[in-house]
């Protein structure tokens, strides 16, 4: 394993190689089409940069675990917005997830439909591009229209652009109290319609997952100071009692198990089968779950459709056209080398994928193939 | 400020692309008088005029592609414009460009409340968007002080952000998706009514480019359900530097305001002066909002009032009605129009990181004395977006060109202190010169192969954005 110490060090490492690399952060998300080639490692660029909890706003190197992220953060009441999810559980592996792979996949959990995506946080990179050179893009402010986005085009690219090397984070303050609202036997579709009252509410609902099954769970998340989340809760059970009695949970350990759970997409943990993750409006996500077959799990209201199927099954023909994405998150190499981990593109977008990597990556050393 | 001189091969043969752009639009849709097209020689940087070859006004999708697709075949460069309200000159021509406007493409496509997005033509304006929703309860969060006038075209290409962007961040944390044409009139669809991307986040590339990669003519946007309510309180502090520590203050406290807007003593008169607000004399004014139900409300305001009682607030008015809350906000919303009663002004958009604010609010009342210019600052001290407002004389030989250089001056700070040229506005051609204050050789070549994807034959707004040194040679290749 080649493991530079420094963003020089990466540079040179990049530029000198005369094949692919593998680029490796934490090991923790296996995602992708398998990529041959010389692993280089990331975890000798670690370390906190710089924490302005005055200004919301982190910058850490790409190699610091993402544990380290956190208990910076938690010690000024701060956190990432974006509740990243841990793939160890789901994927089967160890490791330790670091702060770049969660951007190299732009990695976000039940947050997102309420405070944004990874790539709607992170303000800025630094990466090591295919010819090694070294690359600076948006900064440590979160207001910031200074050129071309590059930040968001890293975020999920995979390491197939570029190595990151530094990444900065707007952040947020840990509310002072949260509630789960809970309501049982729903079925997907009258799940999604509950999901969609309480995100249409003006009471903040920043979680909404729906876990099918013999006795289904119908979750709505609220945080904030205590007696608005009270107030509020009791605003959510009296919009909410048309669809069945809802129970409302304050215990802050209680709501944090259940929401890592979702996040983590725990009910499909040691469980055997492929697992896909679909984005589509989440009115369409029922319908999606039903033409998978197999197992479903309901975040962003609906939105993010996660799916367990029988090993190599082929979901894209079972899926046929749809608005929206399916990706690949799990299954064993020779499955994940002969599928479409990745949606496939129309062909406009597809040549400009393709244009900007030959740009980024004109040898292309960098993760070949793992985006397809 | 210089511009690329025109291509004398493309003004030759004129005529011709006029009348090829005649027969793929309906007649009102081409104009190439003189007359008229000076109507579309600046936008909101109004020191700066060139009127274009000519201007094109399409109706829809397939319009627009084929105007590309015929400027493209032609080698003719094109601007594309929303309203043009531009303050960094995002929209200006040049002799030999063709004016593609969206203006005449407003309308609403599809308004889904189940899974909150509105998709609409982005001639639209800003405004007009949270207004066909409105009635159900429903708004577009990014407000740009020009939402009345500005269209939704330009505020993906500028990626506009506004005063309550703190909480609900710009327009690329609330862009969905797209439908775009490319410069040679290929039409695609990124993203869409779902979240995030499937592949690269092509999206988040687009959002922000300045028009240079693609124009686009539709765009599906995240919707919210209103608040509540809202309710501001204003605070009035005797030194900049407090008032800054009190904003720090604030959002460490864990309170997340949806707007925290901070004026100076010389802004705060000449709002005075204009709108009669009755904000106090002070050298520092924050205007914090919240939102929520009415105990929500009170109990924030409750914690934001102990952290800036610790800060000796030399007043502090708590909105009780409706009214109130108006009158807080009137001052602020017309400070652009109130400095521009004075004088003519430049009004900048630098961003910096918010603990720099009193050491910067200092360095600029310095460079002040050194010009000899007065400013103002107003800005969105949340996040460290700042504009201080330049006034000068513009019928004063030689002032524009002290103005721009305090300006520049101004913004090398901001870069200097860890923040960026532009948080809102974009680069334009106001700030494209500076560039390399901001970013290395590598970092602009970086973004300059991006365009060379998208638009190889650097057609589309090609003199905007990156030094012009930088991009000659692209420019210039047939």
């Amino acid at each position: 394993m080649i493991r530079p110490e420094s963003e020089a060090e990466l540079a040179e490492t990049v530029a000198a190689s005369d094949g692919p690399l593998r680029i490796v952060g934490g090991g923790t998300r296996p995602v992708g089409r398998p990529v041959t080639g010389a692993a280089l490692s990331t975890a000798g660029l670690a370390g906190i940069a710089l924490y302005e909890p005055g200004a919301l706003t982190i910058v850490a190197e790409a190699g610091t675990p993402l544990s380290e992220v956190r208990t910076t953060l938690e010690a000024e009441g701060q956190r990432l917005p974006f509740e990243p999810m841990d793939h160890r559980g789901l994927m089967n592996t160890d490791g330790t997830p670091t702060i770049g792979g969660v951007a190299a996949a732009n990695v976000s959990g039940p947050r997102r439909i309420q405070t944004g995506a990874c790539r709607d946080s992170l303000i800025g990179v630094r990466f090591v591009d295919g010819r090694g050179e070294i690359i600076s893009n948006g900064g440590r402010v979160m207001k910031n229209v200074t050129g071309y986005d590059l930040v968001k085009l890293m975020a999920g690219s995979y390491g197939t652009l570029g190595v990151l090397t530094r990444l900065s984070f707007k952040v947020l303050p840990v509310p002072e109290s949260q509630a789960t609202l809970t309501v049982e036997g729903l079925s997907d579709t009258e799940a999604v319609r509950a999901m969609a009252a309480g995100l249409s509410s003006p009471f903040e609902v920043n979680g909404a997952a729906h876990l099918p099954g013999d006795a289904p769970r119908t979750l709505l998340r609220i945080e904030g100071f205590a007696s608005s989340v009270a107030y509020r809760a009791g605003e959510l059970v009296r919009l909410l009692e048309r669809f069945g009695p809802v129970t409302v949970e304050r215990d802050p350990q209680a709501c944090a198990e259940t929401w890592q759970g979702i996040r983590d997409v725990a009910p499909f943990h040691n469980r055997a089968g492929d697992v896909w993750r679909v984005s589509v409006k989440p009115s369409d996500g029922p319908a999606i779950a039903a033409r998978a077959g197999g197992a479903a799990l309901f975040d962003w209201g609906g939105g993010l459709v996660w799916l367990l199927v029988p090993a190599g099954t082929d979901l894209r023909a079972r899926l046929g056209a749809f608005e929206g994405h399916a990706t690949l998150i799990r299954a064993d190499a020779a499955t994940r080398a002969a599928a479409d981990v990745f949606q496939p593109e129309p062909a406009p977008l597809s040549r400009i994928a393709a244009g900007l990597r030959g740009q980024f990556d004109p040898r292309g050393i960098l993760n070949p193939g793992l985006m397809g | 400020m210089d511009m690329p001189a025109p291509n004398v091969e493309v003004l030759s043969y004129r005529a011709r692309i006029v009348e090829r752009l005649r027969g793929a639009l309906p007649a009102d849709a081409v104009i190439d008088d003189p007359t008229e097209t000076r109507a579309y020689e600046c936008d909101g940087l109004v020191a700066y005029r060139c009127p274009p070859l000519a201007a094109v006004l399409p109706r829809s999708t397939e319009e627009v592609a084929a105007v590309l697709r015929i400027c493209h075949e032609e080698g003719v460069p094109v601007v594309p414009r929303g309203a043009g309200t531009s303050l960094a000159g995002g929209a200006l021509p040049t002799a030999d460009s063709v004016i593609l406007g969206v203006a005449r493409m407003t309308e609403v496509l599809e308004t889904d409340y189940d899974n909150r997005f509105i998709h609409v033509q982005t001639g639209r304006t800003n405004l007009s968007v949270t207004g066909a929703v409105e009635e159900d309860g429903f708004f577009y969060a990014p407000d740009p002080s020009s939402q009345l006038a500005c269209a939704i075209a330009g505020n993906i290409a500028m990626n506009s952000g506004g005063a309550h962007c703190l909480k609900y961040g710009v327009t690329t944390n609330n862009l969905l998706g797209v439908t775009m044409v490319l410069m040679d009139g290929t039409i695609t669809q990124i993203g869409g009514a779902h979240l995030d991307a499937g592949g690269l986040d092509l999206l988040g590339l687009i959002c922000g480019s300045e028009g240079q990669l693609g124009v686009v003519t539709e765009a599906w946007l995240r919707i919210l359900p209103k608040p509540e309510g809202a309710r501001p309180v204003l605070m009035a502090f005797d030194s900049s530097e407090v008032a800054g520590q009190c904003v720090s203050d604030i959002i460490k406290a864990g309170v997340l305001p949806v707007a925290i807007e901070f004026m100076d003593r010389p802004c705060i008169r000449a709002c005075e002066a204009h709108a009669h607000a009755g904000y106090p004399d002070c050298e520092a004014l924050l205007i914090v909002e919240v939102e929520g139900s009415a105990d929500e409300i009170d109990e924030q305001l409750g914690l934001i009032k102990q952290i800036a009682a610790k800060h000796e607030p030399v007043e502090l008015r708590e909105s009780g009605s409706e009214e109130e809350s108006a009158r807080i906000w009137l001052g602020r919303k017309s400070a652009f129009g109130a400095m521009g009663q004075i004088n003519d002004y430049m009004c900048l958009d630098g961003t910096i990181p918010v603990s720099e604010l009193p050491h910067v609010l200092r360095r600029i009342g310095e460079m002040s004395k050194t010009y000899g210019l007065d400013v103002a600052n107003v800005f969105h001290a949340g996040d460290g977006n700042m504009h201080p407002l330049i006034l000068f004389d513009a019928n004063t030989p030689g002032e524009l060109e002290k103005c721009e250089a305090f300006g520049a001056e101004i913004l090398k700070l901001c870069v200097e202190v860890g923040g960026c040229l532009t948080g809102e506005h974009g680069v334009g051609v106001e700030k494209r010169d500076l560039m390399s204050a901001q970013f290395s050789d590598a970092d602009i070549e970086a973004q300059l192969r991006v365009k060379d994807v998208f638009d190889p034959a650097w057609l589309l707004n090609p003199a905007k954005v990156f030094p012009l040194a930088a991009t000659e040679t692209r420019r210039a290749a047939p």
